[in-house]
Order: structure tokens, then C-alpha cells, then sequence
């Protein structure tokens, strides 16, 4: 690195032999002071501008920061909240072909959407023509019958009854009702109509109007598992999926990670092994994350045979990938620990195994958490490998353990941002949140342990 | 015994040799005169000595049966099927095979399966059921008989402490060979793959050919379906969105360092910094999604009011969005680099009269020259094997072109299309993305390769 100094060097060295030079009286020769003060101005708008730069190049990067929270978080805000109508809703019990209310099979198979739309019949009565009435059915979800046969479960007494409900509509309404803005207002110039009829339209105003449709909180969205309909999707099987792929992770990549750290920093000797085992490493840190599905793919699924779609596969896989985060993480926080410590300790007949389990390990564990909470961390967000494993399936169950089929966040948002349902945009943009919210949690969590538990010495 | 109960029996077993281990060396030590002193290590390690006898075998069992389980079942299985359906080829009979499994599990859709298979169905049950309590048996046996020759072993002058040490450094060494084995297996995975598909497909045509078309047909005289595995559009579309990302990341990151680095206060830096690199934390789900959603209709939009067609999967909003994902990979690394030059240069400059961005750009960058390539380096890296912002913003059709306003393809997006979902392992088209993902993986470990090695040579200067 000689050659800038000596650059900088042959550049000043000739103002400073000038002076010499400028003695003698020539008159038509600028002085050197004369010299660099014309260039100063100059010089210190270019100090300017190049200051400039820098400052533009921070705030090109916040900026980008901010516009990405705005975007997700003015597209998924209203996600949290759902449209609810109410309806009153005749349980009747031959219309729902229930007679025996305690019978398990009955009460599973009886017709609660047509219960709905007998409710939804009764209220515009106008409706006559087929098409009409096919239309008005479309006001409410799918799905919203399960609502109907959980209330009859836990209160069968209510068969026959008439009750005033609040009952889940359809994404269209629900999209419709949450861009029109304020319920109290008149729709607004750029409310979303996308696939509504003029008719179905003045049905969702006649019922505003009556105080008759509700924003409620949207926990449905937590409790359910992945659907095809955007008003009935929820994310609580993707959550689950995640939490039982990052036990798996945690549980293999940490153990492992910190047993090759210590390996590395207090036993390897410096030979060929020791060597290519440091450069793998560091390899496999930079490796692109879509060959470990490859891995993946190619030797747990094909060789080995393990079932696709399942946490202890994506667990495997994300274990592989974090293990060099973790790893080099945990040797800094080996090295930091002071040598006068274990020599201390060996110093009064401890053995190596001793030193390390005793005083180096409890010493470094702070520093080793923080990695390992930052490489959990960018395990929760990966996908690619995920897709390559099948963990993109569409599974509709909550998961109940490592072995059944499942999906992640990450992979949910991906299979929903492909959907060609408009509600689903908000739903991705909520799940993403959802995402956020926990790598936020975690990182702070690192931050803190560092802040807290990391010494100094 | 199902597994994680057999996995909870072991541990049991593990905790139960510790102890009788340890009970053992102390009542030796109790019936001599000098007590303790009398044993060679502490109590301790005799227990972890007959643990480990117990657990590292057990362990080995579970994990091995496990892995080969299915596989030895399947072949009982297959070997009970009648002569006709065993002699079906490979895809056939894995769909038999699924639907034996079904049965098994007494998911029985439709009509009344054929005898064969409910026989088969029968024959698995039982297979499981044998497998897993030969399992539990032989883990139970070796577990208790090692536990036994282990503790009778015990003796005062036994060199427990030793032995055991000797052991946990064996445990360590095989973690860290982890490391080894995984980069083993991402190598034969690939190359394994990828030479079956060159045996299909020359490599001189993967390579080199134009046109890039992986569809193959089912049948012989279907239309459109030769398939054609010219890679050359897919390299040509990673290069351009890498080079449009690095064209954003590149100034911008090297700006924000040299700023953050040169000029801010340190309270700015301290709020600034961290904010900058949660941009390197978002994942990359996520900006793929703004990149759809947001960018790339923007800019779709913006080129419709100038006049121009912009495709709505152009490779510019992919590029735009990664560039600022790479921005804080670039700006961190440069940081580090440009903060390791040593003062004294700085001084020299300034004292010499210079401003102070004649210092860095004269003395600082010349001097952090290597850290910065090799920073750019592996920002390209990172560019080149980023995957879910191309796969949802990029395009899937193959073009070759250099103009970022259209849609282009990379290798990645290929890669996951081709390989997500059902696919048969003999096809060329399925095999295409091994090659693919090999040579994605070459690539990148050339240029991280490189970039450390330029980053290591520059570092051992200063130190």
C-alpha cells in the first residue's frame, strides 16, 4: 500500500519546492499561494458535493427502508380487521335436516349455508329472478356455516330458535367494504368494486345503512390453517410450521454449532484438517440458500427417503444452512474469553474438558446465544430451500408435531402472494408483519443479551 | 414403542448408567482406606464413562435404523408383489407402492383395491410393526449389556478422566466435520445429477445453445416438445439483474460507508448503521412481494406516461429491489475495511493540506482497494444466488435480451421451477436444474473463493 502515499507524496512535494522557484520577481507567473487559493473554491465545493453524496447514499437507503414498512404495513393494516354482517338467522331444524341435536353425524352434515341463505332471502325480500338470488347468496362466505355449527355444538338449546348473528362475508364485500372507507360516510371516488354486480353493490349500501355491517378484529386469522378462501385463511398452521422448523433447527444446529467452535478454537491443531474444515466454512456461509434445497432434495428425499413437506425435513435443511452462521458466531465469542481465565484454571489441575465446561462455555455463552438467536433468525426468513423440500403443498391442518405435513411463514407468503384473489394481497401483507414482528422480537432479543449478559474485559 | 418414547427411554437409560457408574466408583473408593484418593479420576467421570457406553451406541442404532428403515421395508414389500407388478418400471411401481401405503394408513378412496395390494398393505403393517420392535429390542439389549460391561469394569485405577476426555474430543471433532460432509453432499448431490443429465444432453449445448425451452414431451409425436437446454438466456438474464443491482448497490453502499465511516458523528452512526442493516434482515420473501406488488407496476406505470413498454416482470424492478437489498453487504464490508486503514495515512494527507475528501478518495479507497473488491465480489455472489425476488418478480420465459425493460429469466427462478411440485427424478428437465444448480454453485464459489482470498491478502498488510 506504498503507492497512494507515495502519490500523495509526488503531488505535494511539488507546491512546497515552488515557493523557492517564486522568489525570483516573474511577473507574469501566478504564485503559488495565488495558485491554490484560486483552486480553493473549487476544492471545497467538490468537499461539498462529495459530502453530499454520502448523505444522499443513507438517505437513498432509509428511505427505501421506510417506503418498504409503509407499502406492507398501508396494504396490510386492514387485514386485522374483518367484515361482518348481521343477519337474523332462523336455525330451523328441518331446514338444517336436524332432528336428534346430540347426534355427532348429523350436526356435521346439516345444511347450514342454506340456513344462511333462507336468513339472506328473508331480508331482501324483493329478490325473486334465479340469477338475483344466486348473486345475494354470494353476500356471505363459504365458510361462514362453521360458525353456525359451533354455536349449535355449544348451545343446542338454540335449534328452532331465530337469532340476531354477525356472520362472516364474502372477500369480495370485505374488500369492497374496507376501500370504501369510513361506514358512516357515502362511498368514496376509488372504492374497489372489482368483481361485485351494480346489484350486489346496493344490497352491501342498504345494509351499511342500516347499521348492519361491522368491522370487527379479524381473530380468525390466528386460529385457522391455510385456506382457498382469502376470508377463511389463516396463518396459525404456517406459525406452528415455523415454530416446530426452528425447534428442529435449534435443537441440531446449536448443540452441533457450538461443539465444532470449541473443537476449532481449543483442540484443532494446525494441520490439513483443521485447514479444510475452516474453509468449508466459510464456504458454505456464502452458498447460495436454494443449493441446500438441492441437498435437500437430492439426499434426504431421494436418498435417505425421508417424507416431503414435513418441519424435521425443513428442520434438517435450515440446520445445514445456519450451522456456519452459528459456528463462526460462537468461535468470536470463544475468543473473546480472556486466556488468563483458562490458564487460571489449568494453573490449579483442572483438565482441558474441565476449563471449557466449567469456566470458557459459561463465559462464552451469552456471545453464543446472540448468534444463535440471529441465525434462527434468518433461518425464519428463508424460503428457497423450503420450496425445493415441498413445504409449499397446501395444507389446510394445523400441524401437530415435527412428522405432519406443514408450511412456514416465509413459504405461506410466497403461496399467497401468487393467488389471484385481491383480498389475498392483504392477508400477505399481514402475514408479513406477522414475520417482521417476530424477526423484529428476535433481533432485539440478540441486541438486549449482547447489551446485558456479553462482558467486557 | 413409537420413537420419541424410545428416545425418552434412552435418555432414561443414559442418566440410570451415570448413576451406577458413579455408585460404583464411590463404593470402591469406600471400602479402601484412603477414601477418594484412592480412585484415579473423580466419581464423575466414571459415570460419564459408563453414559457414554450406553448412549453412543444406542444413538448409532436409532439414528442408522431410521435412515435405512424405509428402504429395507420397501424391498420386503416389493419382493411379495406378483411377478407382473414387480417387473413395472421404477414410476409405476413408487405409484403402487404410495397406494399400498395408503391402504396401510386406511385412507381407502374409491373402489375396493385389488387383493394384491391389500395383501401387500397387510405385509407392510406387519413389517413396520416387527422393524419397530426390533428396534426397541436390540436398542433396549445393547443399552443394558454395555451399561453392564462398562460398570463391571470399573476399577480405582482405571484412567476414567482420560478415556472420557478422549471421547468428548471425538464428539467435537464429528461435529465439526459437519461442516465437511455437508459440502460433501451439496458436491455429489449435484454432480451426481448433473452428469446424468449431461448423458442426455451435451454439455457443449447446455453450455453455449440459445434457446432454452425444458419442456419434454410424454408421448413420441406430440407437438412443440423436444425440449432444448441452452442455458445461455437463463446466464444472460442473471447477469443482467445482478448488474442492475450492483449498479444500484455498488455507489450507494460505498457512499453510506464512506460517509458513515469518514464523516458522520458518532450518535449518527450508532442510530444509522443498525437501521441500515435491518435492510440486510428483511427476508427476501418479503421484498419480492414488494418488488411485484409495488415496484414493478410503478415502473410499468412511469414507463407508460414516457412512452415506453415496459413489461410488468421487467428485469429492472428485480434488479432495483435486490440492489437495495445488497446495499447494507456492501456498506457493512466497506465500513470494516475502510475503517482498518490506519490513521496515520489520514493524518499524513490532511496535514499535507488535502480536504478531506481528497484524503479518502487519494489515500483512503486506493489503500481499502482489495477490501472493497472483495466486498463487491461477494455482494455479486450474493446477487447472482438470490432467489425469491426473481422468482416472484422476474419472469419465467427465457429471452435473450440486454434490455432491462423486458422480462427476463434467471437461473434460479429455474432452478425452483422446475423442481417445485411433483417431478419424475429420470427426466432430462428435472435433471436440467441440478446442472443448473451446479453451475450456479461453481460460480458463486469462485467469486466468494476470490473475494476472500483478496480480502485476506489486503488484511495481512496491516496486522
Amino acid at each position: 500500500m506504498t503507492n497512494p502515499t507515495r502519490q500523495n507524496g509526488s503531488q505535494t512535494t511539488s507546491p512546497t519546492s515552488n515557493p523557492h522557484v517564486s522568489d525570483k520577481p516573474v511577473s507574469n507567473k501566478p504564485s503559488t499561494i495565488e495558485l491554490v487559493n484560486k483552486n480553493l473554491a473549487k476544492r471545497y465545493r467538490a468537499e461539498k458535493r462529495f459530502r453530499a453524496y454520502g448523505i444522499a447514499s443513507v438517505g437513498f437507503g432509509l428511505l427505501c427502508l421506510c417506503l418498504l414498512f409503509t407499502d406492507i404495513i398501508g396494504k396490510g393494516h386492514s387485514a386485522f380487521l374483518q367484515t361482518y354482517v348481521q343477519l337474523d338467522v332462523h336455525l330451523d331444524s328441518q331446514r338444517l335436516d336436524i332432528n336428534d341435536i346430540t347426534d355427532v353425524n348429523q350436526l356435521a352434515q346439516a345444511d347450514y349455508q342454506g340456513v344462511l341463505k333462507q336468513a339472506l332471502r328473508t331480508r331482501f325480500g324483493d329478490v325473486k329472478k334465479r340469477g338475483d338470488k344466486r348473486k345475494l347468496y354470494k353476500l356471505v362466505s363459504n365458510g361462514a356455516g362453521y360458525e353456525l355449527r359451533k354455536l349449535l355444538e355449544e348451545n343446542p338449546a338454540l335449534l328452532g330458535t331465530t337469532q340476531t348473528l354477525w356472520v362472516l362475508v364474502d372477500d369480495d364485500i370485505d374488500t369492497y367494504v374496507k376501500s370504501r372507507g369510513s361506514l358512516s360516510d357515502s362511498p368514496g371516488e376509488d372504492t374497489f368494486t372489482g368483481r361485485l354486480s351494480e346489484k350486489q353493490i346496493g344490497w352491501v349500501e342498504s345494509l351499511i345503512g342500516e347499521d348492519k355491517i361491522e368491522k370487527q378484529f379479524n381473530s380468525h386469522f390466528f386460529m385457522v390453517g391455510d385456506s382457498r378462501e382469502p376470508e377463511l385463511a389463516g396463518i396459525r398452521g404456517a406459525i406452528m410450521g415455523s415454530l416446530y422448523t426452528m425447534l428442529v433447527t435449534l435443537a441440531l444446529s446449536f448443540p452441533i454449532g457450538v461443539a465444532a467452535a470449541i473443537y476449532l478454537e481449543k483442540y484443532a491443531k494446525k494441520n490439513a484438517l483443521t485447514e479444510f474444515i475452516e474453509v468449508n466454512i466459510n464456504n458454505l456461509a456464502a452458498v447460495p440458500s436454494i443449493i441446500y434445497g438441492l441437498l435437500g432434495l437430492a439426499i434426504f428425499i431421494n436418498f435417505f427417503e425421508l417424507p416431503r413437506s414435513i418441519p424435521l425435513l425443513g428442520g434438517l435443511v435450515l440446520t445445514l444452512m445456519t450451522l456456519p452462521t452459528i459456528i463462526i458466531s460462537s468461535r468470536a465469542a470463544i475468543k473473546a474469553v480472556p486466556p488468563s481465565i483458562e490458564e487460571a484454571a489449568m494453573g490449579i489441575g483442572a483438565s482441558k474438558m474441565q476449563v471449557i465446561l466449567h469456566h470458557i462455555l459459561p463465559l462464552a455463552m451469552p456471545g453464543m446465544l446472540t448468534g444463535a438467536i440471529l441465525g434462527m433468525a434468518q433461518a425464519l426468513g428463508e424460503t428457497a430451500p423450503l420450496l425445493m423440500i415441498g413445504m409449499v403443498a397446501f395444507i389446510v391442518d394445523v400441524p401437530g408435531g415435527i412428522a405432519d405435513p406443514a408450511t412456514v411463514l416465509p413459504v405461506q407468503i410466497f403461496l399467497w402472494s401468487d393467488s389471484p384473489e385481491r383480498a389475498f394481497v392483504e392477508k400477505t401483507s399481514a402475514a408479513i408483519m406477522v414475520l417482521l414482528g417476530f424477526l423484529i422480537v428476535m433481533n432485539t432479543l440478540a441486541v438486549w443479551l449482547r447489551k446485558r449478559l456479553e462482558r467486557r474485559w | 414403542m413409537d420413537i420419541s418414547t424410545l428416545l425418552a427411554v434412552i435418555a432414561i437409560m443414559i442418566a440410570v448408567a451415570y448413576m451406577f457408574g458413579r455408585g460404583r466408583s464411590m463404593a470402591m473408593a469406600d471400602s479402601s482406606q484412603s477414601g477418594y484418593r484412592n480412585l484415579n479420576s473423580l466419581p464423575f467421570y466414571y459415570g460419564m464413562l459408563t453414559a457414554l457406553w450406553c448412549a453412543v451406541p444406542c444413538v448409532l442404532i436409532v439414528m442408522g435404523w431410521l435412515l435405512f428403515d424405509d428402504a429395507i421395508i420397501d424391498s420386503l414389500v416389493i419382493a411379495q408383489l406378483p411377478e407382473a407388478v414387480r417387473n413395472l418400471s421404477s414410476d409405476e411401481l413408487g405409484l403402487v407402492m404410495n397406494s399400498i401405503s395408503n391402504i396401510a394408513l386406511g385412507n381407502v378412496i374409491g373402489a375396493e383395491p385389488e387383493p394384491y395390494l391389500l395383501a401387500a398393505a397387510e405385509t407392510l403393517i406387519s413389517v413396520r410393526h416387527t422393524s419397530q420392535l426390533a428396534l426397541t429390542g436390540s436398542v433396549l439389549t445393547v443399552g443394558i449389556a454395555l451399561t453392564l460391561f462398562a460398570w463391571s469394569r470399573i476399577r480405582p485405577e482405571q484412567k476414567a478422566r482420560v478415556q472420557v476426555e478422549g471421547a468428548f474430543k471425538s464428539i467435537l471433532l464429528v461435529c465439526a466435520c459437519v461442516a465437511i460432509v455437508t459440502t460433501l453432499g451439496i458436491v455429489f448431490s449435484v454432480i451426481f445429477e448433473s452428469l446424468r443429465f449431461f448423458e442426455s444432453v451435451p454439455v457443449s449445448e447446455f453450455l453455449f445453445g440459445t434457446h432454452w425451452s425444458p419442456q419434454m414431451s410424454m408421448r413420441a409425436d406430440q407437438v412443440g416438445g423436444t425440449g432444448a437446454f441452452g442455458a445461455v438466456p437463463l446466464f444472460v438474464g442473471t447477469l443482467l439483474i445482478s448488474a442492475i443491482a450492483l449498479v444500484i448497490a455498488v455507489p450507494c453502499g460505498l457512499m453510506a460507508a464512506i460517509y458513515l465511516s469518514e464523516y458522520a458523528s458518532t450518535r449518527v452512526r450508532t442510530y444509522v448503521k443498525p437501521m441500515l442493516e435491518i435492510l440486510a434482515g428483511v427476508p427476501t420473501v418479503v421484498y419480492g412481494f414488494f418488488a411485484a406488488l409495488t415496484v414493478a407496476p410503478f415502473i410499468r406505470d412511469l414507463g407508460a406516461t414516457v412512452g415506453l413498454s415496459v413489461s410488468s416482470e421487467s428485469a429492472l424492478a428485480a434488479g432495483l429491489v435486490m440492489g437495495v437489498m445488497i446495499i447494507p453487504f456492501v456498506s457493512s464490508l466497506s465500513d470494516d475495511v475502510i475503517s482498518a486503514v490506519p490513521q496515520s495515512l489520514r493524518d499524513g494527507s490532511l496535514a499535507l493540506g488535502s480536504t478531506q475528501s481528497e484524503t479518502i478518495k487519494q489515500v483512503v479507497l486506493p489503500a481499502a482497494l482489495p477490501g472493497i473488491v472483495g466486498s463487491v465480489l461477494l455482494a455479486a455472489s450474493r446477487a447472482i444466488g438470490e432467489t425469491m425476488i426473481v422468482v416472484m418478480a422476474a419472469g419465467l420465459a427465457a429471452r435473450l435480451t440486454a434490455n432491462p425493460l423486458e422480462s427476463v429469466t434467471t437461473v434460479t427462478v429455474q432452478i425452483v421451477t422446475l423442481l417445485v411440485g411433483d417431478q419424475e427424478f429420470n427426466s432430462p428437465k428435472t435433471l436440467s436444474a441440478f446442472a443448473l444448480g451446479l453451475m450456479l454453485f461453481i460460480v458463486t464459489l469462485v467469486l466468494n473463493y476470490f473475494a476472500l482470498y483478496v480480502v485476506k491478502k489486503y488484511r495481512e498488510q496491516y496486522d
